[in-house]
């Protein structure tokens, strides 16, 4: 009975990819890291098995200590031949018993989508018999990737909640007395999350304003019909909640923020704007000596961006890549908060391409929209920067070309869910990040004494010729080389035996290498 | 409760209900172990995500394998899996000349119903690239599996002229080949044991090289190294006529011990000091014994290596409490069952119960009322029993690590303890609770 139509389905998967690595999941990612993001929310996967996958890294990168509220109705051979039957629906009523969720949420994978099974009517039959709610996430797997289909799936929640509570007459509209506002897109697996939902906390409180929701993130289904009372909504990630604020904003004439707190300039932009709302609403209220304070004393990163340390930042080239939300952010505080040259920045996020481009038109000369690591990898190559800022990807590029490089977007490896207070957001994560870019550059006076004495490495250069053989080098000259510190050593070898190759001169001297030194520093 | 015994082993099947990975992540040994392969896995973006998720690091050594992403796109009609296939292998082939081309298959090319194994014969005439068809989907089987539907489909290969010198008329026995993927230094390490029986090793499947590939003909003798190879010895009985040792797998001392008596006597060979051999082997392993005797255990089940381990602990004095195991192949394993039920009776312990296909939730529960000293298990699992109280061991290690032979038993004593042995950790921190729910 599935055998229908496969030639038309083949029609679709014609177009294939070699591909090595991946910035952004698949979508039944998406969706499972907003469903466990909730409590008391259960995901069962309709998913062959091994596709569970999801478990392992909740438990193993966020060091859960619970189960993970994952299960799969296992899509086997027989579910080939004969279909799921009463698998999905029994699976999601035994869920319900053993469990007692507020809600199941039924998740297809690549797999079960191309079966065409009729899901929703799975959801709809459990649904009578269980306590729990049930629904059937809402995303096309061909179609979007994790991001995006995290974003979809929460706003598919909310609708559902607030519908809901429509009905039964249950939604509180009544705003809070005094300014109050909802976190939209705190959940499981993100960046340095869990330090940012607190440095928010810490800094609405230094602003009076209570948080009535952070959603999804340990949030009850049962409280969504408490959404409205917020006076407005925040929208930290470009990546997630935005469909959420925007419904609201729609139903409920809730007025939004997607500003990133991140880095002073843009936390301030951020204070401002929550000012503006405020006294649109009738508040007056004026936020100019919080700012100021906190911006002046408090954090440490604006006086850095005036010290001397950093000064030798200034013009340095470094090139960005990673998620749209961070690699805007991160470029904007190198160039306009610490004066480094940013060659080129970059997101995998294509779908948020005309918002990145946007944002960094003035700030940086070229945009990189791609998937494809490879290329990323041949942009940097090229650009030879001083420092990258990227995802583990880049880190690992980093190492091969031996560039320094900091981690500041997803996807990342377990140390990027550290311990300690690690934050992105507000004065502290300015403190944070300044430390980050910082470390990532050699310092400062180290450089110059690198530069003077030719670097603390005295062991011989070993010769990967890998450059060109058809030059040879005079002992003279490959000691100079070896004098130059290795992290630029490549770049003038190559410098120079591209000069010398203009100049149709096999044996590079001593003179030659001055000569090219030369000719570059002029331009 | 140690000295009750029943009279036959009990096997259960659950609901399959249980976490384990892909069969897919074969390629992560398989690629390293055979040098010139290429794996590329024809699926969707959940299968590369898997990869890269689960084989971590390795991914960036820039691996001999990768993904055919399958994805929709409005392209026209006229392209089709072959012209595609054969881009994508031009493209390999060029990158990087492998002496041969594994396409795996998985779930999403059963259900198109790709037909893989019509176009590689094809294309690999074209081509000029030997291609081998492994169908390793999560839709029929479970982690380890995956090399043994490899290995099935590499069997067919094995008449291929190479340039191994075959000394068949030197050997006082028929040729004897062994199958199971292992590092080069076991693959030694177990040879040379045999050797010492006057067993010589005709081959092994898979060989380091493809090209090395030994050539498997009517009437040899094959045995098995890893209990997970059902499809690989019933390819070699049938499709190669050859007659299969069915053996006890080299695990543990004895597991080994029993493994080279049982091919001595099947090529007629009188094997000799394999008694003391043994006992030395134990002598070695008694620091580690003294501290895991009479603590228990317990396998969730997730790569078929469970039945030799469980074998094996119990003869190390350890009580095994369930055998969780995705897939039982009772004929395949029957030697070492039977091993098991000796063990079980030598040691006057209970049968552990075998739960084929298990489900995990179910086996928490199990978990919860036993409290056994150890579980082994998944990573997904693993974290939230740490929390509970409750030590455990990461079963994928065991996949990962060196533990044939007489020489690696120490290793697989050594996964075991090193949970039991936080003798450092003040009984503050270590008896209590971390988890953050209360379970109704």
């Amino acid at each position: 009975m599935y055998n229908l139509n496969y030639s038309k389905l083949k029609k679709n998967f014609l177009f294939m990819k070699l591909a090595y690595w991946m910035y952004s999941g698949p979508a039944h990612i998406g969706t499972l890291r907003i469903a466990s993001s909730f409590k008391k929310v259960h995901a069962i996967m309709h998913a062959p098995l091994g596709d569970d996958y999801y478990n392992v890294m909740r438990s193993m990168l966020e060091r859960r200590r619970d189960f993970t509220p994952v299960t799969a109705s296992v899509v086997d051979r027989h579910v080939l031949a004969q279909g799921s039957k009463e698998k999905v629906i029994n699976n999601i009523i035994r869920k319900d018993i053993e469990e007692k969720p507020d809600l199941v949420i039924l998740t297809p994978t690549c797999t079960s989508s191309i079966l065409q099974e009729d899901l929703q009517n799975f959801v709809n039959r459990a649904s009578l018999e269980t306590k729990a709610d049930v629904l059937l996430a809402d995303v096309n797997h061909y179609r979007v990737n994790e991001m995006q289909s995290a974003d979809r799936t929460l706003e598919q929640i909310v609708i559902f909640y607030i519908n809901k509570n429509k009905k039964q007459n249950t939604i509180n509209r009544e705003k809070t007395t005094y300014p109050s506002v909802n976190i939209i897109g705190s959940f499981n697996l993100s960046f340095h999350n869990q330090h940012n939902i607190a440095e928010l906390k810490r800094l609405f409180k230094d602003l009076n304003i209570t948080i009535n929701l952070i959603i999804p993130e340990n949030a009850s289904i049962t409280d969504l019909k408490l959404l409205p009372k917020a006076w407005f909504n925040i929208v930290p990630y470009k990546e997630i909640g935005l469909l959420t604020a925007v419904f609201l904003e729609k139903e409920f004439d809730m007025p939004y923020i997607d500003i990133t707190p991140m880095g002073i300039v843009e936390t301030s932009r951020f204070i401002k704007k929550i000012e503006k709302i405020l006294r649109i609403k009738n508040f007056e209220v004026n936020f100019d000596n919080y700012i100021e304070k906190q911006t002046r004393f408090i954090s440490q990163s604006a006086w850095f961006s005036r010290s001397i340390d950093c000064q030798n930042l200034i013009g340095k080239k470094a090139v960005v890549f990673g998620d749209a939300t961070h690699a805007v952010a991160i470029t904007k505080i190198l160039v306009r908060e610490m004066g480094v040259n940013v060659l080129w920045a970059g997101t995998y996020c294509k779908y948020n391409q005309i918002w990145f481009r946007k944002e960094l038109e003035n700030i940086c000369n070229e945009i990189l929209i791609t998937e494809d690591y490879n290329l990323v990898a041949k942009y940097i190559t090229k650009s030879e920067p001083a420092a990258i800022f990227g995802t583990q990807m880049e880190r690992h590029i980093g190492k091969r070309l031996n560039i320094p490089c900091g981690v500041i977007s997803a996807p990342v490896h377990i140390q990027n869910f550290p311990l300690s207070y690690r934050p992105f957001f507000g004065y502290e994560g300015a403190n944070q990040i300044a430390d980050l870019i910082y470390n990532s550059f050699t310092l400062g006076m180290e450089d110059h004494l690198l530069e003077i004495f030719g670097g603390h490495d005295t062991k011989e250069i070993n010769t990967i010729n890998n450059f060109n053989n058809s030059l040879s080098w005079t002992p003279e000259a490959e000691e100079e080389l070896a004098r130059i510190p290795r992290f630029v050593r490549d770049k003038i070898r190559r410098n120079t035996e591209n000069f010398a190759k203009q100049k149709n001169i096999t044996t590079i001297t001593l003179e030659i290498m001055y000569e090219a030194k030369e000719l570059v520093t002029k331009k | 409760m140690s000295n009750v015994t029943t009279e036959k082993l009990t096997f259960e099947c659950e609901t399959g209900n249980y976490h384990t990975f892909c069969p897919i992540s074969c390629v992560a040994w398989l690629y390293q172990k055979i040098e010139d392969s290429f794996f590329l896995v024809i699926g969707t973006k959940t299968c590369g995500y898997f990869l890269q998720n689960a084989l971590g690091v390795m991914i960036f050594a820039e691996p001999r394998y990768a993904m055919a992403e399958l994805e929709e796109g409005d392209i026209s009609a006229q392209l089709n899996d072959y012209l595609e296939l054969k881009r994508l292998c031009l493209q390999i082939k060029r990158d990087r000349n492998p002496s041969v081309i594994f396409w795996i298959g998985t779930c999403t090319t059963e259900i198109i119903k790709m037909d893989l194994e019509g176009i590689a014969p094809k294309l690999e005439i074209e081509i000029g690239i030997p291609i081998v068809v492994a169908r390793a989907n999560g839709l029929d089987y479970a982690f380890t599996q995956g090399e043994d539907t490899v290995l099935a489909s590499l069997t067919q290969r094995t008449n291929i002229k190479n340039n191994l010198n075959t000394n068949i008329e030197n050997s006082f026995h028929k040729p004897l080949v062994l199958f199971g993927s292992l590092p080069e230094s076991v693959v030694n390490q177990l040879t040379s044991e045999l050797h010492k029986q006057n067993v010589s090793v005709y081959g092994w499947l898979p060989a380091k090289r493809y090209s090395e590939l030994p050539i498997i003909e009517e009437g040899f003798f094959v045995c098995g190294v890893n209990p997970f190879l059902t499809r690989t010895a019933t390819t070699l009985m049938r499709k190669k006529k050859c007659t299969l040792i069915n053996s006890p797998f080299p695990i543990g001392p004895d597991g080994t011990r029993a493994w080279i008596e049982k091919i001595c006597f099947s090529l007629g060979i009188k094997p000799f000091g394999l008694e003391e051999r043994e006992r030395k082997a134990w002598s070695n392993l008694e620091t580690y014994l003294s501290q895991i005797k009479g603590k228990s255990i317990f396998f969730m089940g997730d790569n078929l290596l469970e039945i030799c381990l469980a074998r094996f602990l119990i003869r190390c004095g350890m009580i095994v409490y369930e055998i969780g195991i995705p897939y039982m192949d009772k004929r395949y394993q029957a030697a070492e069952l039977n091993l098991l039920e000796k063990t079980c009776l030598e040691m006057n312990v209970m049968f552990p119960k075998i739960v084929e296909k298990p489900d995990n939730y179910n086996q928490i529960d199990r978990i919860h009322d036993l409290c056994p000293d150890l579980v082994i298990t998944g990573m997904a699992n693993a974290n939230p029993l740490e929390a509970r109280g409750i030590n455990t061991k990461w079963s994928v290690e065991f996949t990962f690590s060196q533990i044939h032979g007489f020489v690696n038993a120490s290793t697989i004593l050594e996964l075991i303890l090193k949970p039991l042995t936080r003798k450092f950790m003040p009984e503050s921190i270590k008896t209590n609770q971390y988890n953050t729910t209360q379970k109704s």
